[in-house]
């Protein structure tokens, strides 16, 4: 008796579980996402962060302190800061003052204005040392993005890891596959066009072996359009060999599935 | 218990990861013509009367046929002969795929050519380069004038195995020939090859001739002549030449066309200011009426199944295209955008209809669904008309005329051809100025 339960629940639970995991495919329509649009992004620090000589970096320093002069010259002075000091409130003035009273006993809203009042300030007061100090900050900033950015792509490293090839190692292999595919012009617009190849991939990214895994469409009456599709498509893969792949993890993408589909393109 | 639970566990992550294949998604590609190379057909050893045949060079021409049909389509690049590695009756037998590769080509095509008995031989072959493996292998016997055929039907074989789509080379295009000056226009019937080759002339251009359509065998040719000046549908022959009035009218006929089984002709009859649609049967000769309405109803054109009919009509006003069933009922409207059309033309394939709009002093080619949605035009001109469509489905032949000068010089009618995406528009040559083609279907079935 106790054993039957025991089955039981073993059994239901492995049936919900499993039930819990494939029923999101089992889905007939996915929400319609738009296609993502994959950038990839270049480090040029390590290319624009060239030293300069010791001549040129005082020139440039020069123009930097000239710029920055230009840009807190032009920032527009908080008009009612600047007028306060030197005017006698008047009468009618007193309800803007007021205003401004209680904009203070709220600090988030005064914020710019107190800032743009210091600026102005630094401006009066024209103090070298303070300019660099502003340089050091400005080049510590930098150093912070950097370090950032670097987190950054290392994480996705860790994620390309779990989940196959990272967005520009994918991309790279697509725009390669894209110029070598010749679509025939010749397909139906209101068919269904997938073509799914299966390869295997040796280290170089040369093809050990090609699959087509909807191979019994291609001898269906009628279908005669899928099997130029489907053998335009391997044409496209055997063509581009050595595929663009990724120089290490050869065990995460040496079984590849490349599916094409040509229907947008037919479309636009 | 745990391990049991652990074990589950275990078979639950295995499945997950065997779903973690990398799948990547191709949806674009180029539309770049494939590299195809066309290697001369190699003259067997064994023909009969082979220095003829050596000196005639017919392997050499056969090939440049098939070249000039896959470049005419703009879906095929033939590679220049001079780049070839591998001599004809080598790369027959086995090509060196390596070395074809080399020059950039993606399909081949070889072939042997034997005449004996009077009677030639044609065998060739299409090879996919890129997989090292034959696509198809075909051989067949004719007479040996026959060899310009020979080549349009191997262009249509290796067309369809690599588009998957029928071909259309070894078609004939029917039009109305034109000769001298725009007030004093000769027109007569002509006839020649889809590639412009073979003209012969039909009529002998006495009286003037409009709108030939061939029927589904080719062996008969519908038209309006205007002989004696009295503008009524004919029906020739082609074979033996014989003509005949096609009906008793009391009246103008015009826009005749064929039912897609050949069994009717269908046309449109003009008394009074009012034009309707009517139809006759080929055995019986009864006439049918069709529409009846008091507005001018023209150019019908029978879906490939023969239940629907296409026409234009200015009931509403003015010029669209209407849908009805073929005995006339359930008449629809199916274009309703800016501007006047007409000339639908029902596509071999059923799925659209192609068209004629005129907007705005623009004349346009378009094709549709047969419903009207999915307007799509193709091209835009001066002047430009009388849309045909090849027995695929996949090509428009109409004529564009030029605007003549002040002085009346320049005028000129041209046969062009458009492929239905819009792209790939060429002109075809004609011995003379031409319009109103219209394309047979595949002599060889």
């Amino acid at each position: 008796m106790s054993r039957g339960l025991l089955f039981s629940i073993l059994f239901h639970t492995f049936v919900i579980s499993m039930t819990a995991l494939t029923l999101p495919f089992m889905l007939r329509n996915p929400v319609d996402l738009p296609p993502i649009v994959s950038v990839e992004f270049i480090q040029i620090t390590d290319k624009t962060n060239i030293p300069f000589a010791p001549k040129a970096r005082e020139i440039l320093e020069k123009v930097k302190k000239e710029e920055k002069r230009v840009v807190s010259e032009q920032a527009p002075p908080a008009d009612k800061a600047k007028e306060k000091p030197d005017r006698i409130p008047m009468p009618e003035d007193k309800k803007e003052i007021k205003k401004i009273v209680k904009k203070k006993q709220n600090p988030e809203e005064i914020k710019p204005q107190i800032r743009q009042a210091s600026e102005f300030e630094k401006k009066e007061l024209f103090d070298p040392d303070q300019i660099a100090a502003l340089i050091d900050k400005a080049k510590e900033e930098q150093a912070e993005t950097k370090k950032k950015s670097n987190k950054l792509t290392q994480s996705s490293v860790k994620n390309s890891f779990a989940r196959g090839l990272s967005l520009s190692e994918e991309d790279a292999l697509r725009a390669q596959i894209f110029g070598c595919w010749s679509v025939p012009l010749g397909l139906p617009y209101d068919e269904k066009l997938l073509v799914r190849i299966k390869l295997k991939l040796k280290q170089d990214g040369t093809i050990l072996k090609s699959e087509i895994l909807d191979h019994e469409r291609m001898n269906t009456p009628g279908q005669s359009f899928y099997r130029v599709l489907a053998e335009s498509a391997l044409r496209a893969v055997r063509i581009c060999q050595p595929l663009k792949v990724p120089p290490t993890g050869y065990e995460r993408w040496k079984d590849l599935q490349l599916n094409f589909d040509p229907t947008e393109m037919l479309k636009g | 218990m745990k391990k049991i639970i652990i074990i589950l566990l275990f078979f639950i992550f295995s499945v997950q990861n065997a779903n973690s294949l990398i799948k990547v998604d191709i949806t674009r590609g180029n539309l770049d013509p494939l590299p195809i190379a066309v290697s001369p057909l190699h003259i067997d050893e064994k023909s009969e009367d082979l220095k003829g045949l050596k000196e005639q060079k017919l392997g050499e021409k056969i090939s440049k046929i098939v070249e000039r049909n896959f470049k005419s389509t703009g879906l095929f690049n033939p590679l220049k002969k001079d780049a070839f590695v591998q001599k004809p009756d080598i790369a027959h037998i086995k090509p060196r795929f390596e070395d074809w590769r080399l020059i950039k080509a993606q399909a081949l095509v070889t072939g042997k050519i034997l005449v004996k008995d009077k009677k030639l031989k044609v065998e060739f072959r299409l090879w996919d380069l890129t997989a090292a493996k034959e696509m198809i292998a075909l051989s067949f016997t004719t007479t040996p004038t026959n060899w310009r055929r020979v080549a349009h039907i191997i262009s249509d074989k290796i067309y369809e195995r690599l588009t998957g789509e029928t071909g259309y080379f070894d078609t004939r295009i029917i039009y109305v020939s034109e000769t001298g000056p725009k007030d004093q226009r000769i027109k007569k019937l002509a006839i020649m090859d889809q590639d412009g080759h073979g003209t012969k002339y039909l009529t002998l251009g006495n009286e003037l001739v409009l709108t030939p359509r061939f029927n589904p065998t080719n062996q008969l040719v519908t038209y309006m002549s205007y002989f004696k000046n009295m503008p009524r549908v004919y029906l020739l022959d082609i074979e033996t030449g014989i003509q005949e009035v096609v009906g008793n009218f009391p009246g103008m006929t015009f826009a005749p066309r064929f039912s897609p089984d050949g069994k009717k002709i269908i046309m449109s009859f003009a008394k009074d200011g009012n034009s309707d649609i009517y139809s006759m049967d080929m055995e019986t000769r009864k006439v049918e009426r069709i529409t009846e309405h008091s507005s001018i109803d023209t150019s019908p054109s029978y879906s490939p199944d023969g239940k629907y009919i296409a026409f234009n009509s200015d009931r509403s006003g003015l010029q669209q295209i209407y849908v009805m069933r073929s005995d006339g009922t359930q008449v629809k409207r199916v274009t309703f955008g800016k501007g006047l059309y007409g000339t639908p033309v029902w596509s071999p394939r059923g799925d659209l209809i192609a068209f004629t709009k005129v907007r705005k002093g623009r004349f346009y080619i378009g094709v549709m669904r047969s419903d009207g949605t999915g307007e799509r035009l193709l091209t835009e001109n001066y002047y430009q008309e009388a849309p045909s469509w090849s027995p695929n489905g996949r090509v428009l032949i109409f004529y564009r005329e030029t605007k003549s000068d002040s002085k009346g010089k320049g005028f000129s009618a041209k046969l062009w051809s458009i492929d239905i995406t819009g792209y790939n528009e060429r002109m075809i040559k004609t011995e003379t100025d031409a319009s109103d083609p219209s394309w047979s279907s595949l002599l060889s079935k």
